[in-house]
């Protein structure tokens, strides 16, 4: 479904990716795990058309969309929960909701925002409340909420679980499994590499903007490289 | 009436009728700004070209809706081309550059006007007559009712714009949180385009309705939106209820001021009103509180 292939972005004179090679097929759970600053992040703007290629390409269902603007690509199926969920914090939850819809028009926006609320009833509880009152899990879920409401074929998930508490953290990874079984198609991206292997079907090692290690999920926690350096064993 | 009661209200009248015109120029530079943090200082020469353009069209026999319709549409078509030539092709430039840029379309209309349109001052007629109406002993000019009435109308429709329609929506999200604006699927460049068409649309309304008043000239933008500015910094810059209220303030505290102190320092207060809100609350009466390195 995606392809990436030599993908390389600089930030002014800094190269923050360097040819990174990467492919989710369709209904696959792809973790991305790494540490701090190791260009997981850029990785996913240049996905989402945010971040600027110097090099590579990106194919997506048979489509170059190396070029193309944040808006088509979102209309093409791809969109993305980002880190710090990114709220628009003045507005109110719904509002969120419906701007997640944005490139979508019609009567089944509303059956969405309705699957929505029935999947998070505290976001219906505070549907006119603005999101910058959210507590940071109810955030996550919104904006988890509010990339769903474009329709995806791709989710995009940028350290979902970051300062979240113990238990959320594991309500959001559920949430995830979850949309996976529905059929989406996750890249997930995660300093949680336990959590984020776990449940992946197969993951990709980041490390200074390259591809260090790619396997199966489970074989990549079983992995000594990973143990010690990710995982703290 | 007490005759100084009656003064006061003709003081009263005169400000919020000013007031209103500097609240739609103050708004124009909220839109922007909102939009890409950019102060456009070609906004007062929108309010030039809205008054400027009816008198054309006028002396050319057209008819005054006609002429005022042709003359928004026409100080739109400015507005967006400047987004279109000078503003979007360097978008990633940072924030001063650009509104130098703006200052620069700022000479660059108002030499264009003067050369095209001459620089003698053209007055054209009130909307519907001279004859002043009577309020409580004070009389206020039909075209004082029309100003006011069409700006409240203005700020009703964005109200509803804002408010009530995804692309309102979007244009408020894209200020509150642009890169995710962009990854809902929102096309900024597109919500920058529009910003710039709705503020030239707004100066244009402004410069029409002051136009019978003060007459029009190729000069009368820089007063203008400097007042519209001085208006917008005073209500916090970027608010739009700021720039309604800074407008009528600024009116107000110009029409009292020039009542009961001296008509000379008239357009004095304008600019001791903008150091005072820098001196003693920067972030104006609705703005958000914080300092933004630019």
């Amino acid at each position: 479904m995606l392809h990436i292939e030599g993908l390389s972005s600089h930030y002014g004179r800094i190269q923050a990716l360097d040819s990174v090679d990467l492919t989710i097929g369709e209904g696959e759970l792809v973790a991305l795990v790494g540490a701090n600053g190791a260009g997981k992040t850029t990785l996913l703007r240049c996905l989402s058309g945010v971040q600027p290629v110097s090099a590579g390409r990106i194919v997506f269902e048979g489509q170059d969309i190396t070029r193309a603007p944040s808006h088509r690509r979102v209309k093409l199926g791809i969109a993305q929960v980002p880190e710090g969920r990114q709220m628009f914090g003045p507005l109110s939850v719904e509002d969120n909701l419906r701007l997640g819809a944005y490139r979508r028009r019609g009567p089944k926006v509303a059956d969405d925002l309705d699957r929505m609320y029935t999947r998070f009833p505290i976001l219906k509880e505070k549907r006119k409340q603005s999101a910058g009152t959210l507590s940071g899990g109810q955030q996550q879920m919104l904006a988890i909420s509010r990339a769903l409401m474009s329709r995806p074929r791709l989710l995009l998930l940028d350290e979902p679980s970051m300062g979240l508490a113990p238990l959320l953290v594991s309500e959001i990874f559920d949430t995830v499994k979850l949309l996976k079984s529905q059929g989406t198609t996750i890249f997930l991206v995660e300093q949680n590499a336990y959590a984020a292997l776990g449940i992946a079907d197969r993951g990709y090692v980041l490390e200074t903007g390259s591809v260090v290690l790619d396997d199966a999920g489970r074989a990549l926690l079983e992995n000594e490289r990973v143990k010690t350096a990710y995982l703290g064993l | 009436m007490p005759p100084a009661f009656v003064e006061l209200l003709q003081f009263l009248f005169s400000g919020i009728t000013s007031g209103a015109i500097y609240a739609l120029v103050a708004l124009g530079f909220a839109l922007i700004y909102n939009a890409s943090h950019v102060i456009n200082f070609a906004q007062g020469e929108f309010v030039m070209l809205g008054g400027m353009i009816t008198w054309l069209l006028l002396s050319h026999g057209i008819d005054l809706p006609l002429a005022i319709a042709g003359a928004v549409a026409a100080t739109v078509v400015v507005g967006l081309a400047l987004e279109k030539l000078a503003i979007e092709p360097v978008r990633d430039a940072n924030v001063v550059t650009l509104i130098i840029i703006t200052i620069g379309a700022g000479i660059f209309l108002r030499g264009l006007t003067s050369v095209t349109l001459g620089k003698d001052l053209h007055a054209v007629p009130a909307f519907s007559g001279n004859e002043p109406l009577e309020l409580l002993g004070a009389t206020i000019m039909p075209q004082s009712l029309w100003i006011l009435g069409v700006t409240a109308a203005v700020v009703l429709a964005l109200h509803l714009f804002f408010h009530f329609t995804i692309l309102g929506k979007a244009i408020l999200a894209t200020s509150h949180n642009r890169l995710a604006a962009r990854l809902m699927g929102v096309n900024v460049n597109f919500v920058l385009l529009l910003s710039f068409g709705l503020s030239a649309l707004l100066g244009a309304v402004a410069g029409i309705l002051i136009a019978p008043i003060t007459a029009t000239h190729f000069e009368v933008g820089i007063m203008l939106g400097l007042k519209g500015f001085a208006a917008a910094i005073l209500g916090g810059l970027g608010s739009g209820l700021g720039a309604i209220v800074g407008g009528l303030l600024l009116g107000l505290i110009e029409s009292l001021g020039a009542g009961y102190i001296s008509s000379d320092y008239k357009d004095a207060m304008a600019f001791v009103v903008i150091l005072g809100v820098l001196f003693l609350m920067p972030q104006g009466l609705f703005g958000k509180r914080g300092t933004e390195r630019v």
